[in-house]
């Protein structure tokens, strides 16, 4: 019964694209309501706090509909709509940070030197029973929050998020290769801030800082 | 017969390993200088860790803001109607 009260879930993406065309603002919820943690998460895969990614969610929300009339349907509507989000919180997070982040969030064919893992503690087993959840979930979001955006959108597409590499190439408008070549250091760059062990005998002051909480 | 890798090498393709996302022969190389590296060794098990921990689904995930479906279309035109 409470599938046939809800006759409407059922009606095929296409048709509720074609009504909200039509003028039908309420199919255009209907539409977006699968999505719409998914639009969360992808403002805030780029974003460093909630009320930014609200804020470029809502825009990407107004852009999508303003313009799904220009939705030819050669992907799909997710992935339409979760590019949209992608490239609002990107103007955002330029906006915000252009003196910051003009030079390295943009793709670059030079950008990648070697990175050379600074700590070499051993780490053969995930200490997970031993840590509190909430402590766990925030400490890895501040290590992600240490990298710079564009290894921080690959981690989080392909890592958190377990999209395939060339669906976060796809979505960054960057190349497969450039996905590898930035997961290989934001997978580093998070290694060396996690890792466990004696520390404290490494350099101080680089682009991130050690959170490692065990 | 396995040729000899350098820890800078193995760091270069660290990731793509984990991802199986490379040769036989130098899968076998990588393996081979694992067995003796205790600093790779540190470094594949690190990074595969976090691989593991950020993936799982269960450690980190972005929590949805109370109240976030509401105020997701306050730019549009009208209000959705209440549920």
């Amino acid at each position: 019964m409470s599938q046939l009260s809800q006759p409407r879930m059922h009606l095929a993406e296409s048709e509720l694209i074609q009504r909200v065309c039509d003028g039908d603002q309420d199919a255009f919820y209907e539409l977006l309501r699968p999505y719409e943690r998914a639009i969360f998460v992808a403002a805030r895969t780029v974003l460093y706090n909630d009320a930014d990614a609200e804020e470029a969610a809502q825009e990407a929300v107004l852009k999508a509909f303003t313009h799904i009339g220009s939705f030819r349907g050669e992907s799909k509507f997710s992935t339409w709509l979760i590019q949209i989000t992608i490239n609002e919180s990107r103007m955002k997070l330029r906006k915000q940070h252009r003196h910051l982040y003009e030079s390295v969030d943009e793709p670059r064919s030079d950008e990648e030197g070697d990175y050379w893992p600074k700590d070499f503690a051993d780490w053969r087993e995930i200490p997970s029973e031993a840590l509190d959840r909430k402590e766990l979930r925030q400490t890895l979001g501040k290590a992600m929050d240490s990298l710079a955006p564009k290894y921080r959108q690959v981690l989080i597409l392909r890592d958190v998020q377990n999209l395939s590499v060339a669906e976060t190439a796809k979505l960054l408008g960057i190349s497969e290769s450039n996905v590898r070549t930035r997961l290989l250091r934001a997978r580093l760059q998070m290694r060396d801030a996690l890792a466990p062990g004696i520390d404290g005998s490494w350099s101080r002051g680089r682009e991130y800082e050690k959170v490692r909480p065990w | 017969m396995i040729v000899e890798i350098s820890c800078v090498e193995v760091w270069r393709e660290i990731s793509n390993y984990l991802e199986g996302d490379i040769g036989p022969e130098l899968r076998a190389r990588i393996e081979a200088h694992l067995k003796v590296c205790k600093h790779c060794t540190a470094v594949h098990d690190g990074t595969r860790n976090v691989v593991r921990l950020m993936g799982d689904g269960v450690a980190f995930e972005f929590e949805v803001p109370k109240n976030f479906s509401k105020r997701l279309y306050r730019k549009l035109p009208t209000r959705p109607h209440e549920p």
